[in-house]
């Protein structure tokens, strides 16, 4: 089971709505992704078409939870009053926060996401942080009150997969308990399976299944992917050796030379 | 009086954010909004007065990653 604050899920992986080709590929990919958390966003309403009430009717079919982005937030004070917004319109206190500070990489401001983080953990948000590697400001966080943490892979849409392994897995190793969700620049299912074989506790994908020529198919290799990587990571992974060890036993072998 | 309602220009005689969302189409919708950059409850918006100039934000449920 998938932890997060007090709401437990079975499913590792979450989902992003964005850049699907169509609502329905959107849902038939939710549909094979077996995900139960979906990440949604608010943007400006349109007077004539109202696209937001029809994705909103989409998104309350699903059936699943939706996690409320921040997403381009630039100041801390944009990102509070979005999560504020947020909050209203999708009645949660889960908000994925991120406050951007750069333009090229997406990077996270992490000092601004610090501040914005403490605000809204005091106005009782479950806040879940979009950060970077950064241990030092990953323990801020924490101190800070997230219960989760949501490190970068890759800058957002990259499809780079996990760019800083050492980092990552520095991270892993310094905080064992607290939940870790990859976020952000995953592009195939083996960059999930790595991500969940070094003991993250689930992954965030959007781009790399609303990109796919098929994204329900997509979406199900994904799905395996993650489960086939923390099967793996329960299982307990050989370590990697330098030199050849034969795997067929050397005693009993013929002399026939 | 004019205000700008998401971006653009518009002529109204509403006195709140709540009129104002009435005359907009948007009365019955899934939307937050934000006069001059701050949260307007959908319970204050009836005493949120808005005067000439005012930016109003009016936000919904969009895709989101």
């Amino acid at each position: 089971m998938l932890k997060l604050y007090d709401t437990e899920l079975r499913s590792h992986l979450l989902l992003g709505t964005s850049r699907y080709p169509s609502p329905a590929a959107l849902i038939e990919a939710v549909s094979s992704s077996q995900t139960e958390v979906v990440t949604v966003s608010l943007r400006r309403e349109s007077s004539g078409e109202r696209a937001g009430q029809g994705f909103w009717s989409i998104v309350r079919g699903l059936e699943v939870r939706v996690l409320p982005n921040t997403a381009g937030c630039h100041s801390v004070k944009e990102a509070v009053t979005t999560a504020h917004m947020a909050r209203e319109v999708f009645a949660t206190s889960w908000v994925k926060l991120e406050v951007i500070g750069e333009d090229d990489t997406l990077q996270p401001d992490v000092f601004g996401l610090l501040e914005a983080a403490r605000i809204l953990i005091g106005e009782g948000f479950q806040v879940f942080p979009y950060t970077t590697e950064d241990l030092v400001v990953a323990e801020r966080l924490l101190a800070a009150g997230c219960q989760v943490l949501m490190p970068w892979g890759a800058p957002i849409g990259s499809g780079r997969g996990l760019n800083n392994l050492f980092g990552l897995k520095a991270l892993r190793a310094h905080f064992p308990e607290v939940p870790l969700i990859i976020d952000a620049g995953l592009g195939v299912p083996s960059h999930a399976a790595q991500a969940m074989e070094l003991g993250f506790d689930a992954v965030l994908i959007n781009t790399a299944v609303a990109e796919a020529a098929d994204p329900a198919r997509m979406a199900a290799a994904f799905a395996r992917a993650v489960e086939a990587g923390r099967e793996a990571r329960l299982a307990g992974p050989m370590e990697p050796r330098d030199m050849a060890v034969p795997s067929t036993p050397v005693i009993g072998k013929a002399f026939l030379g | 009086m004019r205000i700008l309602v998401n971006g653009a220009w518009r002529d109204t005689a509403a006195a709140d954010v709540d009129t104002v969302l009435k005359e907009m189409g948007w009365g019955e919708s899934a939307v937050a909004t934000a006069l001059n950059g701050e949260f307007v409850p959908a319970s204050a918006r009836r005493a949120a007065p808005v005067a000439e100039g005012d930016r109003l934000e009016v936000l919904a449920p969009m895709q989101g990653g």
